[in-house]
């Protein structure tokens, strides 16, 4: 018990922890980050890394009151710590969830919009970009900037517009204007690289709200730094609730942000075990021929490589050619990851896991008929990986529950009556079958 | 006008009288009316061609050379298949590789991977695709997405093969940013008219004179781009003290109009050849008026 108490009397100030230092002079995590962007955005990027500085590490202005005030009262944090009754005794062992689809928008994504928006306006931007893939991040950033009166533009690919109408129309109730990116596939990437265009062109009086932990220096750190409210409350939930640390935590990973957050905080803790659970979409298997990965797994299956301003891991051809990555949750769906989670990968202080489409509609199933709680697909990824992996696993685990599952609710309907899922409801009468 | 370059033939293109440097994405709309293409380019006055090997996410580029880079990526181009065309190509300017750091960074990491056991499998980083690239008599890149921070590895192979490394300038680049770039550049600085993506643009901005007159104490070649599109352009840009004129979404249109209308290789070829005469010269206009102004005074 000892180590315990020291943890719990000396818990130091997360922002000192040397965990978090990690990126924040050079952007570098190892050979992973750095700053692969047009020149022109370069004057752009340091004047945001300054006000990063100035601003988030250093609360001038006190704008970190301001941003933790404003994630409390229109935000509603903290989010629980739940203990989930059936689930820890399905596996036998404590398993706890951090619950952050009751943050205000229904998922994690508000902790960075509402962070960085405000930032913009510190730094006295008057204007704000988004790209989003599923709508989440659009969504939250709509909000944020609803919130605090900063116009706001979402790049948004055709073909996630057409997948997500509901909250294309939730970002048009927030004043955002939605542009469609009729590029490639039109989904995430697409998004990003015109978002990116976007700002290239009105960097002077512009913000770029990233989405993830991805992109040049400073946003992988930012965003981490913005999501570490996640880690931070569920450290110190789990020593009040348990008295302990968790064995483990568990989160799912698209571009990173959900997971960052949920592992920054313990990342110096070096007796929790870090699980990324990624989309293993159908396989894993690559269509070299049609440049199609139909996974999103680029922790577990990706290569070395530079995209959208970062070295990290990558769904690429032989070529160098970015592939369409491929998942039944659009959250995830990227082909790249967060630079600093490739490093943590590497250095093996995360494990990453990849876990197919079917597992993670059974896990959303799982979650809603046993614990009441509907979670996103991008989340069912983490509950399907606690079905298969439960007995790797210590005697308390934290599972974070990225965001609630509302969205999800026609693909939903229209993926269970494909498979045969056990205790799923029978979903025909909603798609035309008898 | 002396040159801090590796490639002599990128220096003689810039010696005497203003240089006109036309782009293309190879490939587009497939490799044979490309090939087409650029040799009209050649034929049209060119001093130097920039070929354009794309790339997926090509996040410097406006729709005009992103629609390109889609048609030519969907026909099948890749990068042995740009070193193929390079080697085919009949022109006499000489030939510089723009592309995105990605596919540089790649090229020969199979071969690398299996011999991974000499430790760093990253170690040679660009050196495979610089050392096929002058194989093929490639004399120079362009990387808009690699920062002068990131740029050694490239530079020291550039350094090794005898080519040259272009960096872009933007408007909004100055002070320790761009002695950084200006310390690293050979060949020709490509000075970036305006904000934004590349794409035509029927005004030239004034930003274009500040960055020229920025650049006025450093001893290497400038040629500007963004945004020219007629000889008129080229004329003024040129009056105005570039030492060269880079010209790519005007070119990709013609292309584009011609997939759009079905026409002729032959047809588009001559419209492409037609276009880099005005623009070449535009550019001698605007010399001679910049080298009568200096007389005269």
């Amino acid at each position: 018990m000892s180590e315990t108490e020291s943890t719990t009397n000396d818990a130091p100030e997360p922002s000192r922890r040397p965990g978090r230092e990690r990126g924040r002079d050079d952007g570098k995590f190892g050979r992973y980050g750095g700053q692969y962007v047009p020149e022109a955005l370069m004057p752009a990027i340091e004047e945001l890394t300054d006000a990063y500085e100035r601003y988030v590490l250093n609360n001038e202005d006190g704008f970190m009151d301001e941003f933790r005030e404003r994630l409390a009262d229109f935000g509603g944090r903290p989010t629980p710590l739940q203990r989930a009754d059936r689930l820890s005794e399905r596996y036998d062992r404590d398993v706890y969830l951090k619950r952050e689809d009751l943050l205000h928008g229904g998922a994690h994504k508000l902790n960075n919009a509402l962070g960085q928006v405000l930032l913009a306006k510190y730094m006295g931007k008057e204007r704000i970009v988004a790209e989003t893939g599923a709508g989440q991040h659009g969504t939250a950033t709509a909000m944020a900037a609803a919130h605090l009166d900063v116009p706001c533009e979402i790049y948004m690919g055709e073909r996630d517009i057409n997948r997500q109408r509901p909250n294309v129309f939730r970002m048009k109730l927030n004043g955002a204007e939605v542009n469609p990116v009729t590029a490639g596939r039109g989904t995430l990437k697409e998004a990003i690289s015109e978002t990116m265009r976007d700002w290239a062109t009105t960097v002077e009086n512009t913000h770029y709200v990233i989405g993830s932990v991805v992109g040049p220096h400073p946003f992988p750190v930012m965003v981490r730094d913005f999501q570490a409210v996640i880690s931070e409350e569920a450290r110190a939930q789990s020593i009040e609730r348990a008295g302990e640390l968790p064995t483990d935590v568990v989160a799912c990973a698209g571009g990173g942000s959900n997971t960052m957050g949920s592992f920054a905080g313990f990342v110096d803790d070096e007796a929790v075990a870090l699980h990324a659970i990624e989309a293993g979409g159908s396989t894993l298997e690559v269509d070299e021929e049609t440049g199609v990965a139909p996974n999103s797994a680029s922790l577990y299956a990706g290569e070395e490589g530079v995209l959208h301003g970062a070295r990290t891991k990558l769904l690429q051809d032989s070529h160098g050619q970015i592939m369409e990555s491929h998942s039944v949750s659009s959250g995830l769906d990227y082909a790249g990851v967060g630079p600093e989670l490739a490093y943590l990968v590497d250095e093996g202080r995360v494990t990453p896991v990849a876990v197919d489409d079917d597992a993670a509609l059974e896990g959303f199933h799982r979650l809603s008929n046993t614990e009441g709680i509907i979670p996103a697909l991008e989340t069912a990824h983490a509950f399907g990986y606690l079905e298969e992996h439960a007995d790797d696993l210590g005697e308390r685990v934290v599972v974070t529950v990225s965001g609630r599952g509302d969205k999800d609710l026609d693909a939903a309907i229209e993926e269970t009556d494909k498979r045969d899922i056990e205790g799923a409801p029978d979903m025909s009468m909603f798609t035309g079958g008898i | 006008m002396p040159t801090t370059g590796n490639s002599e033939a990128i220096a003689a293109a810039f010696a005497d009288g203003p240089a006109y440097v036309p782009y293309l994405a190879v490939g587009d709309p497939d490799y044979e009316s490309s090939l087409a293409y650029v040799e009209a380019l050649d034929r049209g006055g060119a001093d130097v061609i920039e070929l354009g090997l794309p790339f997926s996410e090509p996040i410097a580029e406006g729709p005009t050379i992103q629609g390109a880079v889609v048609r030519s990526l969907s026909a099948g181009m890749t990068p042995d298949r740009f070193f193929e065309f390079v080697e085919e190509l009949d022109v006499d300017a000489p030939l510089v590789c723009m592309t995105y750091y990605n596919l540089i960074y790649q090229y020969g990491s199979e071969a690398r991977s299996a011999s991974e056991s000499s430790g760093d499998a990253a170690s040679d980083g660009p050196r495979a695709f610089v050392e096929k690239a002058a194989e093929v008599g490639l004399e120079g890149f362009v990387v808009p997405d690699l920062p002068a921070e990131e740029a050694d590895p490239l530079r020291e192979a550039c350094d090794e093969f005898g080519l040259d490394l272009v960096f872009i300038v933007a408007p909004t680049t100055k002070g320790e940013r761009l002695e950084r770039i200006m310390s690293r550049v050979s060949g020709y600085v490509y000075v970036q008219a305006r904000l934004g993506t590349t794409g035509a643009k029927s005004d030239v901005a004034d930003s274009t004179t500040e960055s020229l007159d920025r650049l006025r104490g450093y001893d290497v070649p400038k040629a500007v781009g963004f945004g020219i599109s007629t000889g008129e352009h080229a004329e003024r840009i040129v009056a105005g003290g570039a030492d060269g004129i880079i010209v790519g979404s005007a070119l990709v249109d013609i292309v584009a109009d011609g997939v759009e209308n079905d026409l002729a290789t032959e047809a588009v070829a001559d419209r492409l050849e037609s276009l880099s005469r005005e623009l070449k010269a535009g550019a001698e206009r605007g010399y001679a008026a910049r080298t009568k102004a200096a007389e005269s005074r």
